[in-house]
């Protein structure tokens, strides 16, 4: 189990190295890029590939920081409310007369509330799993965001608000620039720090990690917490893009997050994965989902297509596994 | 490995090549969103959509959401601004959350109108509306009053809370409410099942329990409506709470044969796809802009007028239609 990370000490070898998911992942987005530019005149044009980003990047904050939980073993299924949660506060607080950047703020710390709350449960409860608590969390979040708005809508925000979903920066989206910085800030964060050292220590084994003097508790806080700030920053995005929020926004958001990381090739079992992965994935499944939608296949339809997709990637990465095992 | 990569490959072919028969390409292309998928009532209004698109000698792109959000919609919105359709006509989930992207869309110089739940007026060129709001809020106030004879509870069962036309008829029926005839009727509640089958049973059997001297429910949903008739006749209600609102003949024949719904109303659905069609025709070839007066032919439905309601422009197909024990059979095989 433990062998599978720890590649640095591995010795370098061209088998392995080519028989790794990521490459598996690439071919796939490789593939996928080829195909829709074949059934679709209108998919390989620079501008349309860089709007089509604009649709699915507001959830790709999410998956960053949930490929950590789910390296630690431990899943977040509260993220999808969270979004809602924060969004409401911000909307109520704006349209009650706070200032539209202070509201920005009440967002994100909402958010981290949110994730710290269930940080600390999931600590301090350790015989409940941690699908169990954010599962709490979920239904608690999004009844809150019901009980603030009551089923209605809240928006009206400032015209500059809108540059969050909808804005360029020389031709860029402004959110696939921040995604780009993120994105290599969660990689560093993850490969090149002894944090990222501990996240993967405590998936392989919390118990082992704990005695050599690792402070379980207080990782699996700060990580649960940044997943918390990270939703309610794909929150400021996709409240922008919809230009108001209602209660029920964001359903589901919690499920194409794990998929996105599920994907990537990171174990729900812990401790086995890489953000490159992840990455790929999000562009793999952003752009299945928007070349499908260019030629006009029906939604129902891509849903299962992206559901074989993954149902295939988790058989293929088992038998990656078990196939590297034998060979050992 | 390789067999397993080679399946892929042939797996994401099939996949592909399935989809190719939609992107084949003529002069006129019209875009129609409805709310969502798998509503009886939404692939009605594509039905009629398609029909009038072919008359013209376009292509039709009809798209449905997996579910009834906003979201679904922007997204689908963007993914034919990237394919530069002509017109996009659509059934909004939410009157405001999609104007940054159907103005968007307004500015590549899509021509763009809603129907039958209206996006707000600067999103849109022109509305086509099924029939006169105030008209469809107050008689469904009046049925229920016959029906519950003139006192007790009632309850709204509506869609999704952000839907404007279900918003507006709920609206008119508060407003028919003041009125002195109506004191002895209190509504209690309105209730959202958000379009989804499952959602409306399980919000029916909560104002239910809630409201154990409930009397009467209005459904201005044909989801709503349905999922109402069928637990109403589940839990044998007949004659103790009584179901008038909007739905589809074909669904709803079971309840109004039976007695559990006395009389609803309803336009038909085909039509308002069929003028939505048209009219996106009309916007595309220049013969209206969506200003007041302007007018044209709308195939089999002949000359419409556009006219000035609210802040915007709307096109109206025509008045509701009652559908009672006498003539529901006549029309249950039609839609």
């Amino acid at each position: 189990m433990s062998s599978v990370n720890i590649q640095t000490e591995k010795k370098f070898s061209l088998q392995t190295f080519f028989f790794q998911w990521e490459w598996l992942l690439l071919l796939i987005f490789v593939m996928i890029n080829i195909i829709n530019a074949h059934l679709s005149p209108y998919y390989l044009n620079t501008f349309t590939l860089l709007d089509a980003t604009m649709g699915f990047l507001d959830k790709a904050f999410i998956a960053l920081p949930m490929a950590f939980v789910i390296i630690f073993g431990d899943i977040d299924i509260s993220v999808g409310s969270t979004v809602a949660l924060s969004s409401v506060v911000m909307a109520v607080l704006y349209n009650a007369g706070v200032p539209m950047y202070l509201a920005m703020l009440a967002c994100l710390s909402v958010g981290l509330i949110c994730g710290f709350i269930n940080g600390i449960l999931i600590v301090k409860f350790k015989e409940l799993s941690a699908i169990i608590v954010t599962l709490s969390t979920m239904i608690l979040y999004r009844g809150i965001a019901y009980i603030i708005l009551e089923n209605q809508a809240a928006g009206g925000f400032p015209q500059w608000f809108s540059f969050l979903g909808w804005g360029y920066i020389k031709g860029i989206p402004f959110i696939l620039a921040l995604f780009a910085v993120t994105a290599l800030v969660f990689a560093f964060l993850l490969h090149k720090t002894t944090f990222g050292r501990k996240v993967y220590a405590i998936g392989n084994n919390a118990v082992a990690s704990r005695f050599s003097g690792v402070k379980v508790d207080k990782m699996k806080v700060i990580v649960f917490t940044l997943t918390g700030f990270m939703t309610a920053v794909a929150s400021l995005f996709l409240t922008s893009k919809m230009g108001s929020t209602r209660p029920n926004i964001a359903s589901g958001y919690e499920l194409d997050a794990i998929a996105m990381v599920v994907l990537g090739g990171v174990s729900t079992s812990g401790g086995k994965g890489r953000m490159i992965g992840v990455i790929l994935s999000i562009f793999i499944v952003g752009l299945l989902r928007y070349g499908l939608g260019l030629i006009n296949v029906s939604s129902q339809i891509v849903l299962i297509i992206i559901g074989l997709l993954l149902i295939v990637s988790v058989m293929i990465s088992s038998l990656n596994i078990r196939m590297g095992k034998s060979k050992e | 490995m390789k067999k397993l990569f080679v399946g892929i490959l042939c797996l994401v072919m099939m996949i592909s090549f399935a989809g190719t028969s939609a992107a084949a390409q003529t002069a006129g292309r019209y875009a129609l969103i409805v709310k969502s998928a798998g509503n009886p009532y939404n692939e009605n209004e594509m039905k009629g959509f398609a029909k009038a698109i072919k008359e013209i000698g376009g292509t039709a792109i009809l798209k449905a959401p997996a579910e009834p959000t906003a979201e679904a919609q922007i997204m689908m919105i963007e993914q034919l601004i990237a394919q530069r359709v002509d017109a996009i006509a659509i059934a909004g989930n939410d009157p405001d959350a999609l104007q940054p992207a159907l103005t968007k869309a307004m500015k590549r110089g899509i021509k763009v109108l809603s129907l039958d739940s209206a996006v707000n007026p600067q999103s849109r060129m022109v509305h086509v509306n099924q029939a006169d709001s105030e008209k469809i809020g107050r008689s469904l106030i009046q049925g229920i009053y016959e029906m519950i004879g003139g006192e007790g509870q009632i309850a709204i069962l509506s869609a999704t809370s952000q839907a404007a036309n279900q918003n507006t008829w709920i609206e008119w029926m508060k407003k028919e409410l003041k009125k002195e005839k109506y004191n002895k009727v209190e509504l209690v509640k309105v209730a959202y099942g958000d379009d989804l089958r499952d959602k409306s049973v399980s919000e029916t059997e909560a104002l239910l329990k809630s409201y154990p001297n409930l009397r009467g429910i209005i459904a201005p949903t044909t989801v709503g409506i349905a999922a109402a008739g069928k637990v109403l006749s589940d839990k044998e209600l007949k004659g103790k709470v009584e179901l008038t609102g909007l739905g589809l003949p074909s669904e709803m024949a079971e309840y109004i044969t039976n007695g559990i719904c006395d009389w609803m109303y309803l336009w038909n659905p085909i039509d308002i796809g069929y003028l939505a069609g048209y009219t996106a025709h009309a916007l595309v070839n220049g013969e209206i802009t969506g200003k007041v007066g302007d007018t044209f032919t709308a195939g089999d439905l002949g000359k419409k007028e556009v006219i000035a309601v609210g802040g915007g422009t709307e096109i109206m197909l025509g008045a509701p239609f009652k559908f009672d024990a006498g003539n529901i059979d006549e029309w249950k095989e039609v839609y």
